[in-house]
This record gives structure tokens, sequence and C-alpha cells, in this order.
């Protein structure tokens, strides 16, 4: 179970101004039923331009129902000046903190305000240009580089945290690192694959050994066979299999499927594995 | 070789009093985070340890705690007390006490029963399994992916079943295992392992099924079925978390996943967790005893805290195969309102129940159960899994019909999805169902 502040417990089982406000001026929403959660706020001025009256609707967990009530306690009685320049951490502080996984939620108040704001200006919503980055949860790059600005944070995991990108299918992960970095500093990770680049001979059978040695034989060794590098021809590479494997029915397969593919994959693209 | 003799009997602790007290009032709970009395629904989760279960087992802990593998007459004691322990879990579900390997847990099991069935058959590198198994099966399957094994999740329908003849044309000859669980742990979906097991023995393909929410629950026998491995867990029968047990048929090749000593015959090595064995056997043999008591009395109690939930609360939808299912669980979607704000209020009156939203998960979607059947998002952010036991009352179930409407009303109210056209609609459907 999280582990909720007080004042998250109280917000959640008591939440201040829930609802909408009638003709609001300036409406924000953010999230939707797929994502998991969605926030309305609505707000009205006064004559001296001040947030007379602020409502939401959260579809959502504990802290995002806390979070959208702090966010509108907090606005009321401010000017938009004022109130534009809340953040996510604002949010988080007045509640006396939120469990780091859930840090999203706070985010989740700051933009809805963001949104209701352009709303009472005529604008777009700031977060309209961008380009998606998490497809999952249609988090943009401005989105998260903002939330790595403004949280100081070093890791795809706190992204996540934060914005919800990367915490999907995870394949956006590696765009989330080079965000960080460019943001943070630091040395470019390295990368998964080296660029191809032509092999002398030897370079190639010594990766052909290699590979063979640190990824292939362990596999194989699991099933209680074995595999053994006789010769280099050109690109052509004949091997020897023993163990369970030698004379084993799927043992051509394994050799196309699983040894080949991962010689392809990591040492030339060209390579042809047989048997002798 | 020195020869041994046994303590002097006078040394030897006596037998505890009530071991067999009667049961059928929940265990007394002290006070901590959550608010009293304490209505506990979620044994799907785990179980409280037996009382007759704690007085089995406290004497492994406190008195006979020599080691099974050593040669005197005080670990023989402790060696035999397993042995009996393996011949009541044996009982339990039909096997022969040499089947039965104990080890730590449930995940510990489906591990083992993946790795021994790919071993065991070289020639093979394919592991056919479903979208729906526990995470203990699932992600090993997705490691094994990734390790370049040919893994196949088979999908189900909106009700959550398999389609048999899909799961028999996916057993091809490079396919060394067929994993299918017994009973869903979310829905409480029951599969015909029976049929399952029949196509897999005619495709020559060993089949293992992960039963730990189906042992204690619902009659296994497997000399009847054809299985040969199943993985059972103790904390889900109200013994102790940290042990269960893994069936392997006889003439079953198998080969250990953690090696070691030469414990459970050399299949699982490690020094038996011997309390934990014991506590084991008990509860299978109170398990045994109980069935009975869970296939009707815990029936009964879920069916109309079903029924009533489903009357009160508009756009409420069941998950699962209502017509094969475990008699504990029912899994409710309520439209519109997310799980963990349930969860939150329910555990204000000391309601303790699960919920498949991404929220509770600690991950960011919602189950992957819920998923592979279609559920739409509507709904499967707002699930809730009530899985009972034969601790559970009438005047509980009374008490969580009472406060769940309300609960749902209010975040329902909060919901911006909530409109008067979705009410109408929750509610059209709602009369359309009854």
């Amino acid at each position: 179970m999280w582990d909720y502040s007080e004042k998250v417990k109280d917000r959640f089982l008591n939440p201040r101004n829930v609802g909408e406000v009638e003709e609001p001026d300036g409406v924000g929403e953010v999230g939707s039923l797929a994502c998991g959660d969605a926030l309305r706020l609505t707000f009205k001025l006064d004559d001296e331009g001040r947030i007379a009256e602020a409502k939401f609707k959260t579809f959502g967990c504990g802290s995002a129902i806390a979070s959208a009530s702090a966010l509108t306690e907090m606005i009321t009685g401010m000017t938009l000046e004022e109130a534009e320049k809340i953040t996510n951490q604002d949010i988080a502080e007045y509640l006396g903190g939120l469990p780091k996984e859930k840090m999203h939620c706070s985010v989740m108040g700051r933009e809805a305000l963001e949104d209701a704001i352009a709303h009472y200006r005529g604008e777009e919503s700031p977060r309209a240009e961008g380009t998606i980055v998490c497809e999952c949860f249609g988090v943009t790059d401005l989105e998260i580089e903002r939330a790595v600005r403004e949280n100081d944070l070093h890791t795809v995991e706190e992204v996540t945290d934060y914005t919800k990108a990367g915490g999907g299918c995870e394949r956006c992960h590696e765009q989330i690192e080079e965000i960080i970095r460019q943001i943070q500093g630091g040395e470019a990770p390295v990368p998964a694959a080296p660029a191809p680049k032509r092999l002398t001979n030897i370079e190639k059978i010594r990766l052909i050994e290699e590979t063979l040695e640190r990824e292939i034989r362990p596999s194989l060794r699991m099933d209680g066979g074995d595999i053994e590098l006789v010769d280099v021809d050109g690109d052509r590479v004949l091997v020897r299999l023993q163990g369970t494997c030698s004379g084993c029915k799927s043992a051509e397969i394994t050799l196309r499927d699983y040894v080949q593919a991962r010689l392809r994959e990591l040492v030339v693209p060209e390579l042809s594995v047989e048997e002798v | 070789m020195t020869k041994v003799t046994a303590l002097p009997k006078t040394a030897a602790p006596v037998e505890p009093a009530g071991t067999d007290a009667a049961s059928g009032s929940a265990p007394e709970v002290s006070s901590g985070e959550f608010r009293e009395p304490l209505i506990y629904m979620d044994y799907n989760a785990t179980t409280q340890v037996a009382p007759e279960v704690i007085e089995e087992m406290l004497p492994y802990l406190r008195d006979y705690y020599g080691n099974p593998s050593s040669m005197y007459g005080f670990a023989a004691r402790v060696g035999k007390k397993v042995q009996e322990a393996r011949e009541r879990v044996a009982s339990l579900v039909g096997a022969h006490p040499d089947e039965i390997i104990f080890i730590s847990c449930g995940t510990e099991g489906d591990n083992t029963a993946l790795s021994s069935a790919l071993a065991s058959y070289p020639g093979r590198h394919a592991v056919v399994t479903t979208r729906v198994e526990h995470p203990a099966i699932k992600n090993a399957a997705e490691r094994l992916g990734k390790q370049g094994r040919r893994v196949v999740f088979l999908p189900v329908d909106r009700q959550g079943r398999l389609d048999l003849d899909q799961v028999a044309e996916s057993l091809a000859e490079d396919v060394a295992v067929l994993s299918v669980m017994w009973a869903n742990n979310e829905t409480g979906t029951v599969f015909p392992v029976e049929r399952i097991g029949a196509l897999a023995a005619e495709a020559g393909v060993m089949f293992h099924t992960d039963a730990v929410q189906a042992v204690g629950k619902i009659p296994i026998d497997l000399s009847a079925v054809p299985i040969d491995m199943l993985t059972l867990s103790g904390h889900k029968l109200h013994a102790p978390k940290g042990v269960g047990a893994l069936y392997v048929r006889r003439g079953t090749r198998f080969a250990p996943f953690m090696v070691g000593g030469h414990q459970e015959r050399g299949r699982r090595g490690g020094t038996e967790n011997v309390a934990g064995i014991v506590a084991l056997g008990k509860a299978c043999e109170l398990a045994e005893r109980r069935l009975g008591e869970e296939r009707e009395r815990v029936r009964v109690l879920r069916d109309r805290l079903e029924r009533e939930l489903l009357a009160r609360i508009p756009g409420t939808l069941v998950n699962g195969d209502v017509e094969n299912r475990l008699p504990n669980t029912t899994s409710l979607s309520f439209e519109y309102v997310e799980g963990e704000s349930i969860l939150l209020m329910l555990n204000e009156h000391g309601i303790c129940a699960s919920s498949g939203s991404a929220c509770t998960s600690g991950s960011l979607e919602p189950s992957h159960v819920l998923r592979a059947m279609g559920v739409p998002f509507t709904a499967a952010h707002g699930s809730v899994r009530f899985s009972l036991g034969v601790y559970n009352t009438d005047a509980e179930v009374d008490l969580v019909v009472e406060k769940l409407p309300p609960i749902i009303a209010r975040l329902r109210e909060l919901s911006p999805f909530w409109t008067p056209e979705t009410a109408a609609a929750c509610t059209r459907a709602s009369a359309d169902a009854s």
C-alpha cells in the first residue's frame, strides 16, 4: 500500500472544490480513461482578475484526487500571473509530499492549470506543441524536458514517475535517456550495437569466437549441448555441434534461427553458419 | 561408522495441546495500519495461517530443530514429519507422496517447471502458455523468449476462455512444455485442464499447470487427470508464506532448478523449510476436510455479494467465465471510476480487496489479464476483486453490500466521465441484464 501523507488522505477522503464552475472563464482538461487518470479544471475570475472560484473533477487514484483538490485550494485568490508560477513540486509540497511513483498526479494538476489559463487567453494548449516521445501515454518531448528541468530528474525511472512516459512498452527509453543527457549533461550512453564497419578477417574471427563463447555456448549448454568453431571461410562460419545438440532433430533450426541469427546480429549481417 | 542413538524420550518436548482446535472463527488480529474490525476478502492474495497450522508447526521451530538429513534419532523424527507432510499434500491432490517436491513458493514451482521441461527435451525450444498467466509464468516465459526460445502466448476471449482448437494447433513438434493455469487469480476463471492435458498428451508435449489458486478451493485428483507437473503454494491455503510444492508425475523427465544437496531426492537442493513444510501438510489436511464448506458456504456468500452489488450499483460488469469459476472469487468492474480510489475508501471501513487497476500495481497499465480479455478501459481501471474464504461471514458480506454502493456513487460524482448520458446508459444496461 502507498505511504500517503495525512494531508493526501484527508484531501482524498474530503476533497475541496469538487464539481464544475458555472459559466467558467477557463477550462483545462488532461488525461483520458485509457490512461487511467483524467482531470477537468474550471475557474472563474473576479473583477480584479483574481481566481474567485476553482473546481475540479477527477478520474483517478487517491493521489490524483488529492492533487486536484490541492491545486484548486492553492489557486483560489491568485491572479493568473501568480497561478502560472505554480509547479508540480508546489502541489506535492502543499500535500506534504507524494510517493515518487505518484508524482505524475501533481504534474497532471499543473498541466490542467496551464491548459485552463491558455483557454482563458484564447491560446492553444502549451502542450499541443512538441513531438510525442511516449506513444503509450501520449507524452511529448517538451513535457519530458520540462519535468526533467523542474524536478532535476536523472533517470528514465524518475521520468516515468513524473510524466508516465516510458511506463508502457518501454520502446521510448533511449529517447528519454537522450533528453535527460541533453539537459543534465554527462556522457552519451554507450550505443547498444556499434556502428557497422568493415572488419578485417582477424577481427571478424575474433568477434565470432567471442560471440560464441559469451552468447551462444552458455545457452546451448543449458540444454546439455555445445558448439565448436571449426573454421571461418570468408563469410561462411563452419561449426561442429556437440553434446545433446549433435544428431538432434532440431539442430538445423537451432543453427539457423539462433546461432546464425545471433552471429549476424552481433558480428556482420552477411554470415552464414554451416555444420561440418 | 559410529552408531547413533536417539535422544532419550524425556528430552523430547510434549505435544502441544489443542492441536485440532475447533475452527470457524477468524484469528484475532492486533491493531496496525488498518481499521478494525478487519473484513478480509482478499484470499486470492494470501490467507491467514490457520490456528491449527500454527500449532502444528511451532514445535518444529522451537524444539525439533534437527536437520532431516542428519544421522540421529532427533533428526529422524523431523524427517518422518516431513514425510507425513508429503503424504498429506499428496492426498489433497490425489498424488503419490514421491511425486511431491517441496519448494519455497509458487513462483519457484512455475520457473522450475518451464526450465525443467526445456532442459529435459534439449531438441525442443518452444514454450506455449496463455496471455492470462500469473507473472511467475508470464515473465519467466518472456525471459525465455528474450533468450532465443520460441514462446507462444495463447489469446483468450472476452470471458477469459481459451479456444481448445487453438491450443491443439499450437502444440508443434518443437514445443517442450505447455503451461496453462488451473484457475485465474484475478477472475477465478477455471480452465478445462483435463481436456487441455489430454491434448498435450496426444501431441506428446509435457503439460504443466499453475494450480496455486485452485488447490484447496476445488477438488483436484491428479490420478485421474493427465497432468505432468503442477504448482501449489502454501500461503493461499492457510499455511505460511515461503513454502509450496511442485507435483511431478512419476516417470516425467525432470531437471532441477536449484542444485545443491540431495534433499528432495536430488530434485531440489537446499535444507528443507521444515516448519513451513509441516505447516503446508497440516493446511492440506485441513483443506481436504474443508473442501465441501469452501464449495458450498463460501460460494453462497460470494454469490450473494455479487448479486447484491450488481443490483445496487448500475454500470457494474462481472469479469471472467461465470459458468466455470472458483467458488470464492468475483471480479467486478465499476465503470468510470478508478480501482485504487475504491480500495482506499473500502480501507476506511476495514475492507480488504484487490484491484486490477494500474495505480494499485505500481505499474502504469491495468492488469494484463483484463486487457487480454478485451475489457474496455472504462471498466478495466475500475475493477475490484473480492476473494472470500472460510473465515468470512454473512455479516461481513452485508457490510460490504452496505458500504460499497455509496463509495462508487461518490467517486462517480468526482469523475469527469460520469455525465447524465453515461449514467443513463449504465442504468439501462443494468436493467437489461437483470
